[in-house]
């Protein structure tokens, strides 16, 4: 197994079917019906590979996996790749979402269907090539390279003001990541190295790594997106196709989050120290501030968007609290809400289809006619709420428990964002779906049809065991955090010693599943035990993440057993 | 001196003679032969010009002649062979042009040619008096070519201010060279350097050095030596642009190359500053600029501005990897100009021919895809969006300009690329997501090729990218020696 570059093909597979679906001559039904079912089959298959990943996946161990290395330009570029514990799920998380982005388009989009598969295909291998990485310009190749099809999207199949939309998406977030360009370069003159695992044992001097950390910032920041260059979101997502506007939310979100993980935190540990109160101040700010907007919005994707903007928030807040609890439970969290708000874009996508309206106004008392909607709507609205027992909670309540020990003020005011997020979305709940059936226009709505049933029972499956059984995702990812969390705790617990006191991580050695299990267990929730037995490593606490070769775990445990929406749903 | 009287080799001068040759007797074909002949000599010009490309490819390198005043080393030919090729290419881009707007003129391609004569002179200079009768014959032919369409009042126009600015930045250089001649006590790239090694940066140097180089950011259109560019590209008829936007621009910044970095190097805090300025200017208001623009030539005049912004990164680097940084920059956006003229020269309508606006672009992705998918892969190449080739230029450049210490310039002309970024963004969406206009006539089928080479080379270059690279490496290695 360990002979078979699995990265390789996970990134370039999607291309296969982009070559296919360009052979495909004619313009008529049967070849767009061929065309969309290359493109399923394409992501599905890609989704099944990638299973690989989590099977074969060693937990216990810190450093990056599945590493593929070749010279390319010598000196300046090689190709390389690899996963970790943090950077794994997301791109699991990629590949699953595609099939349902697909599937989701099926009807939607009937207008220049070719083009339209061959641009998410080309952004589904641009995404998983964000997530695995490991040369800092290939990795800036994969990131913004995503631009180029996602401007496509947006501006061919988006909404009235779509054009509009589009630029501000482009132009915002080139514009941060070409600071991040100019910082990569210094990093390169600096170190010697494009390569990641490198450049993190590197020790950037610290006043460098003050405006390097600042030059991510703004790219980083712009892409998760942080308050307050946050306003090219709602603007994105309210005009993109209900597919593009998945994807934004769910993947390419993370790719900000992932950044602060894979580059400021390591690499810069210094300057995250010493500027972590900005980012809790931002963040703060955000939660609270979106919230509320989100409260007043009359579009359903809107609202939703500002709701993606307010749990970035958190985060943001437990990256930079920089415990194991804060980040496993941004980590969580990112992935939680890469499920839960690509299923309420889908869930939004299903009723525009019918209407054609996103206005909020013009629904109510959709529960009369559409159950089986009303059922799917509640369950996401409940995880973006974070309602204990949905995916969305563990991640919340963990970035909140990391935030506190780090600053209390910061989780006050974060946890006043949950009882905000609880109201906009039930309020949206409540319009859309309750209240009498007056509107002439609902009368004739009809339920889910198969098609977006299959869509929507993964997802709430997954929702739901996320939700109450956390163990698969926290064991793969608790190496890699504690390396990581073990390392900023090195780096700037030394003579310099910023605002991150050492004693507080003497606190969370020992294995952070331990600690997380704590907090879990504390707000009453019981993840099943067992699972993370093999976790024996705490004491790797600062382990290198930066070796070499781990490219052949052994055919271990399978213990995280990776088909975990076979799992019956727990309802 | 003993053999002062002998011929100089001429080995070295092989590729030049072949061409000027070539020239001479292309011409007599045409003005004996009764019969239109113009085909044939385009035919006849790109072979010669491509022949020479290959002859390049296997002359050795690192031979001097006529007394040190023609060098041909790895830089020369590396520049001569890019040059040759963007020469051949818009002769044969113009084939298809000839055939439709009555543009039958045998003189064209044979102007084409001795213009490429005097660029390599220039590439292959390293005596200021070589530098100027090479950049003076490939301005003459350029003054023709731009107005060669002698019916035209905008051709005709814009061949006369091209000439009347193009003779005063002429007349700037030979002053400034002068003043090098007269404070130095010589016209070498050699002697000059040895002189303002030795004596230090006079006064009278340093006026020299500001003439030269106002003298030659006219010639690659740097700011604020731009004003003609516009005017000059909107009204030539337009293959002559697409020659005047590739080939002419690599001589001319490989001759500002080998200026500031052979005959002024120990001058570097001097020409630097203003290399910087130029630089940024160009940047800047390539990037702006070009915002209000409605005509795609008039567009991509302030673009090539903007590309020279740049280039002149590298030149401002002054390091070994800043001329890397230049070569890989002026290969990339060979390609991309060659490619994007090519789409503007396929902008034909059955009921009113030729047509420049961006606005005529209108929803092209309908009714020709593979053009517009095409032209959309090269603009976003121009824009510098990875993974296109684009990107790979401007991280050259950043590269040097960081390395050497020049950070504010990189952060400058990242965010001026994120501002030019807007209106190649703006051409894609008027191809892209507006509502479609009439077809265009089809494309002829040497633009066909060139846009599928163009945009086949922007989005699989990796390909090729490993033997590119070490060729541009060794020119620019060449030229610290």
């Amino acid at each position: 197994m360990s002979d078979w570059p699995l990265l390789t093909i996970l990134i370039f597979l999607p291309l296969v079917g982009v070559a296919y679906i360009l052979l495909v001559r004619d313009n008529d039904d049967t070849a767009v019906e061929n065309i969309r079912r290359v493109a399923l089959v394409t992501t599905v298959f890609n989704f099944i590979l990638s299973l690989g990943l989590w099977i074969w996946f060693d937990p216990s161990d810190p450093g990056f996996q599945f590493v593929e290395k070749r010279d390319w330009i010598p000196g300046l570029v090689s190709y390389h790749l690899g996963v970790d514990g943090i950077s794994m799920l997301f791109v699991i998380l990629t590949t699953f979402l595609m099939p349902f982005c697909i599937l989701a388009s099926w009807k939607s989009v009937t207008d220049r269907v070719r083009e339209y598969m061959v641009a998410f295909l080309v952004l589904e291998t641009l995404m998983i090539g964000v997530f695995c990485a490991l040369d800092i310009v290939i990795f800036y190749i994969f990131f913004e390279g995503g631009l180029i099809p996602m401007f496509l999207i947006i501006g061919a199949w988006g909404g009235p003001r779509r054009i509009y939309a589009t630029f501000k998406f482009f132009l915002y977030t080139l514009t941060g990541s070409l600071l991040m360009l100019i910082a990569i370069i210094a990093m390169y003159w600096q170190a010697g190295t494009t390569s990641i695992p490198e450049l993190m044992n590197y020790q950037f001097p610290t006043d460098m790594q003050m405006w390097l950390w600042f030059a991510f910032f703004a790219s980083f920041a712009v892409k998760m997106p942080m308050w307050p260059v946050h306003t090219w979101l709602p603007d994105a997502h309210v005009e993109a196709p209900t597919a593009g506007s998945v994807l934004l939310a769910g993947i390419m979100l993370k790719m900000g989050g992932y950044g602060f993980l894979r580059f400021s935190l390591p690499m810069f540990p210094d300057a995250s120290a010493d500027l972590a109160w900005l980012v809790f101040s931002l963040s703060a700010i955000a939660v609270v501030v979106t919230s509320m907007t989100a409260l007043v919005q009359q579009d359903m994707k809107k609202l939703i968007a500002y709701s993606s903007v307010a749990h970035m928030g958190f985060v943001t807040m437990g990256i930079f609290a920089m415990n194991v609890q804060g980040i496993q439970g941004s980590i969580y969290l990112m992935l939680s809400h890469g499920i839960v708000s690509a299923a309420l874009f889908l869930c939004v996508g299903v009723v525009y289809d019918r209407t054609h309206t996103r206005d909020i106004a013009a629904y109510g008392g959709l529960v009369q006619r559409m159950p089986w909607y009303a059922t799917a709507f509640m369950v996401f609205t409940m995880a973006n709420v974070g309602l204990p027992g949905t995916s969305g909670f563990v991640g919340e309540f963990l970035t909140l428990v990391g935030t506190y020990k780090t600053s209390t003020l910061a989780a006050v005011v974060a946890t006043t964002g949950v009882i905000l997020s609880a109201a906009y979305a039930l309020f949206l709940y409540r319009r859309v779906v309750f209240g009498p059936l007056e509107k002439e226009s609902m009368r004739r709505m009809l339920d889910l049809s198969l098609r977006e049933k299959f869509i929507m029972v993964p997802l709430i499956v997954l929702t739901i065991v996320f939700g109450v059984y956390p163990n698969p995702v926290l064991s793969v990812t608790d190496a890699s955090v504690n390396a990581l969390v073990g390392s900023v705790a090195e780096a700037t617990g030394g003579p310099k010693g910023p605002a991150i006191d050492a004693s507080e991580f003497a606190m969370v050695s020992g294995s952070s599943t331990d600690a997380v299990e704590r907090g879990l267990e504390a707000a009453g929730m019981t993840p099943a035990g067992g699972g993370h037995g093999e976790s024996g490593h705490g004491e790797t606490g600062h382990a290198e993440e930066a070796s070499d070769d781990h490219a052949a775990p052994a055919d271990n445990h399978g213990e995280p057993d990776a088909a975990s929406e076979q799992t019956p749903a727990s309802e | 001196m003993a053999d002062a009287h002998a011929l100089p080799s001429l080995f070295p001068l092989l590729p030049e003679l072949i061409l000027a040759i070539a020239a001479i007797a292309f011409l007599m074909i045409g003005a004996f032969d009764k019969e239109d002949v113009t085909p044939t000599i385009s035919v006849l010009t790109i072979v010669a010009m491509l022949g020479c490309a290959a002859v390049l490819g296997f002359m050795p390198t690192d031979r001097t002649t006529f007394e040190g005043a023609f060098v041909l080393d790895a830089f020369a030919r590396y520049m001569k062979i890019l040059t040759l090729i963007a020469a051949a290419v818009t002769v044969a881009m113009t084939m298809g042009y000839a055939r439709h707007q009555a543009f039958s003129r045998f003189e064209y391609p044979v102007i084409l040619l001795l213009a490429t004569v005097g660029m390599m002179l220039m590439i292959s200079a390293d005596d200021t008096i070589a530098l100027y009768l090479g950049l003076e014959l490939q301005s003459l032919a350029i003054y023709v070519a731009v107005s060669i369409n002698r019916d035209s009042v905008r051709s005709t126009e814009a061949g006369l201010k091209y000439f009347v600015l193009g003779a005063l930045s002429s007349g700037m250089l030979l002053y400034g060279i002068s003043l090098i001649y007269g404070f130095t006590g010589s016209t070498q790239f050699a002697g000059i350097a040895a002189a303002i090694g030795a004596e230090g940066v006079g006064l009278g140097i340093v006026f020299g050095i500001v003439f030269v180089l106002a003298g030659l950011a006219f010639k690659v259109s740097a700011v604020p030596f731009h004003m003609w560019t516009p005017d000059v590209y909107e009204g030539a008829p337009s293959p002559v642009t697409a020659f005047m936007a590739s080939a002419p621009k690599i001589a001319a910044m490989a001759l500002f190359v080998r200026v500031v970095s052979d005959a002024f190097e120990p001058a570097m805090i001097q020409w630097q500053q203003i290399v910087i300025f130029l630089s940024i200017a160009s940047m800047l208001l390539g990037a702006f600029a070009a915002i209000g623009q409605t005509n795609i030539k008039r567009l991509m005049a302030y673009s090539s501005i903007g590309h020279v912004g740049y280039a002149l990164i590298g030149i401002a680097a002054g390091t070994e990897q800043g001329i890397l940084g230049v070569v890989v920059y002026m290969t990339i956006y060979l390609v991309m100009t060659l490619g994007s003229f090519a789409c503007i020269l396929s902008m034909r309508r059955a009921d009113e021919g030729m047509v420049e606006d961006i606005a005529d672009l209108s929803g092209l992705i309908r009714t020709k895809p593979w053009m517009a998918v095409a032209f959309t892969a090269l603009l976003f190449s121009l824009a510098g969006i990875p993974p296109l080739v684009g990107f790979w230029g401007k991280l050259y450049v950043f590269l040097a300009a960081v390395e050497a210490d020049l950070l504010p310039l990189a952060v400058i002309g990242a965010l001026s690329s994120a501002v030019a970024a807007f209106y190649y963004l703006r051409i894609i969406k008027v191809m892209m997501f507006d509502e479609p206009k009439d077809r265009f006539e089809p494309m002829a089928a040497e633009l066909r090729v060139v846009l599928a080479v163009a945009s086949g080379f922007t989005v699989f270059f990796f390909l090729v990218w490993t033997p590119i690279l070490s060729a541009a490496l060794t020119a620019a290695k060449s030229l610290l020696l």
